[in-house]
């Protein structure tokens, strides 16, 4: 069985981020761009099915301009098999990436299809929703645990729901999501990042996959959030006590 | 420039073709009556338009399914109608039935709007149901500016991203709960509920369903106030040490009617359990009074909880980003600290 991992490249977690100044977007240009944190956590538990038995191969996936295919590399250093870029420079929002991942779902034919929870760009948390929908697999988002029964061929997952955790029994193939508690992405080593240089990334286009890019969202503008009025630091446990009290009111 | 005429008359007709707007809230429900985050969509839902017409889907099984549905047609004037989808397939919150249901009550109602909240339920289920139906969900709306006009934050909270939808019918948001403060009405205050309908299940497409099965649930119990809707939060981090010292962060919330909140790094540690991780990848809280123990303030733990009204910092750190949101810092040891708070801190009201 093929695992299909997808991968996102983001601007990095720890970077702080600049509006433009013409409120069209977040300043992208010279600024530190990484695989999406989610998707390393995708990316490590596909390589544990993989060292488990259960999967053969492992391939990542990536959707956007050219620079994708470095994030992709690293997904191959980590030890992904092969990978496929999708070349397009087009904006892409979860519906349009989720029809590409179906498209290539249909090509690839693998057993699990693993994403991140969501990307810390857009804060979307849809695009494996959305494209479990379109396959109509079962999906198990927010994934925490996966137990996979190879007799069965169902995946047991852990899902971190709002009042605690949630289990479920899902038949394969089946869409996972990873929440940051799946496992601890690995690093890869010197040696396996040459190796991964003889690995083969794939290209396609939209066209290739006969998927329509369209949008039916338009970005009006992006803007800094409210600053906060500068805070006052306190000398003692009496003067909070005494400021919560009677100047914010509220205890 | 020949665009701009073109895009006004495509906004004209946008405006148009908009102008009756219907709203579906896909609500959820225990123990017989709406949870707070549905009553918090149904604000949101509101601010569609006065001429809105506002309708409830509830899904479930058993006897607490009916008195949710009373609850529901009768928790406020703005709801004309209550939709009931009776099966066992939506005992438990699967997105794959539920997303179907969705679908289908789309076909039969042409909704202009589906809300829900964007908790772990409709985050799981709302974005599957837009797939069916072919439309860009919009995650997390803070601000309703028009029908089809809303704000959202992105880069944990440290960007709003203003978009318009311009697709077709219907528009789906999940929205922030803690933006939109329900206006508490009491339960009877409805002289004529809204009529409850049941939906007929018959054409629902089972195609796919059955591959999904619910085992269990465990879920902390906790007296005190739901994190979400807490009046005031305390949170620890790691600067806690252990899940044993965490206890004091506990026993400061219980003083206060607070409920409890914890940083990743908290979290990872094991003093206390996922469900109360404050963040990106958490839960976003905005409560009058958030006080932070032994938090650093990373990005992704300030996306959680930058919108309460009022934030404390106790850090033994005087760099430590937390004090440059906190509207109080207290530069010290937390250890010295919370006793004394929990002396000296009046009890809570």
């Amino acid at each position: 069985m093929k695992i299909m991992v997808a991968i996102k490249r983001v601007v990095d977690y720890a970077v702080k981020i600049r509006v433009k100044s013409d409120k069209t977007g977040v300043e992208t240009n010279n600024v530190k761009m990484s695989m999406n944190p989610f998707c390393e956590i995708a990316l490590e538990e596909a390589l544990k099915i993989k060292e488990s038995g259960f999967a053969s191969e492992v391939v990542s996936v990536s959707m956007g301009p050219t620079q994708c295919v470095d994030t992709l590399r690293t997904s191959l250093a980590m030890g992904a098999d092969r990978a496929i870029h999708v070349d397009t420079k087009e904006m892409l929002y979860p519906l349009s990436v989720a029809k590409l991942l179906k498209a290539l779902v249909d090509v690839e034919k693998p057993g699990i299809l693993i994403l991140g929870k969501q990307a810390i760009d857009d804060d979307c948390n849809q695009t494996g929703q959305m494209v479990a929908g379109l396959l109509n697999w079962p999906q198990g988002t927010f994934a925490s645990k996966v137990v996979l029964d190879k007799e069965k061929n169902v995946a047991t997952v852990d899902r971190e729901v709002d009042g605690g955790i949630e289990t479920l029994s899902l038949d394969l193939p089946v869409v996972l999501t990873t929440d940051l508690r799946l496992n601890q992405p690995r690093y890869a080593t010197l040696p396996n990042i040459m190796k991964a240089k003889s690995k083969v990334i794939k290209k396609f286009t939209p066209q290739d996959l006969n998927v329509e890019i369209r949008s039916d969202l338009e970005v009006v503008e992006v803007t800094e959030p409210p600053k906060r009025k500068a805070g006052v630091l306190v000398s003692s446990v009496d003067e909070l006590i005494d400021k919560l009290k009677n100047e914010a009111r509220v205890i | 420039m020949a665009t701009i005429p073109m895009l006004r008359a495509y906004k004209r007709r946008s405006t148009s073709t908009f102008r009756y707007l219907s709203t579906l809230i896909l609500a959820e429900h225990e123990g017989g009556s709406l949870k707070a985050q549905t009553l918090n969509a149904i604000a949101a839902a509101n601010y569609l338009g006065k001429e809105s017409s506002i309708s409830l889907l509830l899904a479930g099984s058993g006897p607490s399914l009916q008195e949710a549905a009373a609850h529901a047609a009768s928790c406020h004037p703005s709801i004309s109608k209550v939709l009931l989808a009776k099966s066992d397939k939506f005992t438990y919150p699967l997105a794959e039935p539920w997303a179907k249901l969705l679908q289908l009550v789309q076909k039969i109602g042409s909704y202009s709007h589906i809300i829900s909240a964007s908790g772990s339920f409709g985050k799981n289920i709302l974005p599957r149901a837009a797939a069916l139906l072919d439309v860009s969900p919009i995650s997390d709306v803070i601000k309703i500016s028009e029908p089809h006009l809303f704000v959202r934050p992105i880069y944990a909270g440290n960007a709003l991203c203003t978009v318009r939808y311009v697709g077709s019918n219907p528009c789906m948001l999940s929205i922030r709960s803690t933006s939109f403060p329900m206006i508490s009405m009491a339960a009877d205050s409805k002289s004529n509920p809204a009529p409850i309908d049941e939906v007929d299940l018959s054409t629902i497409d089972e195609d796919g369903i059955s591959k999904s099965r619910y085992i269990q649930q465990t879920t902390q119990e906790s007296e005190r106030p739901d994190l979400g809707n807490a009046r005031v939060v305390i949170t620890g981090g790691r600067a806690l040490k252990s899940a044993e010292n965490f206890k004091m962060v506990e026993q400061l919330a219980e003083k206060l009617g607070a409920a409890v909140g914890a940083t990743r790094a908290a979290v990872d540690a094991g003093y206390v359990p996922n469900e109360l991780q404050v963040g990106q990848t958490g839960k976003i809280v905005a409560p009058e009074l958030y006080m932070a123990f032994g938090v650093s303030g990373a990005i992704q733990h300030l996306a959680g909880m930058r919108d309460s009204k009022v934030i404390v910092a106790v850090n033994k750190d005087a760099d430590a980003p937390i004090f440059q949101v906190a509207d109080y810092g207290l530069v010290g040891d937390l250890f010295e600290v919370i006793p004394e708070l929990l002396e000296k801190m009046p009890e809570k009201k």
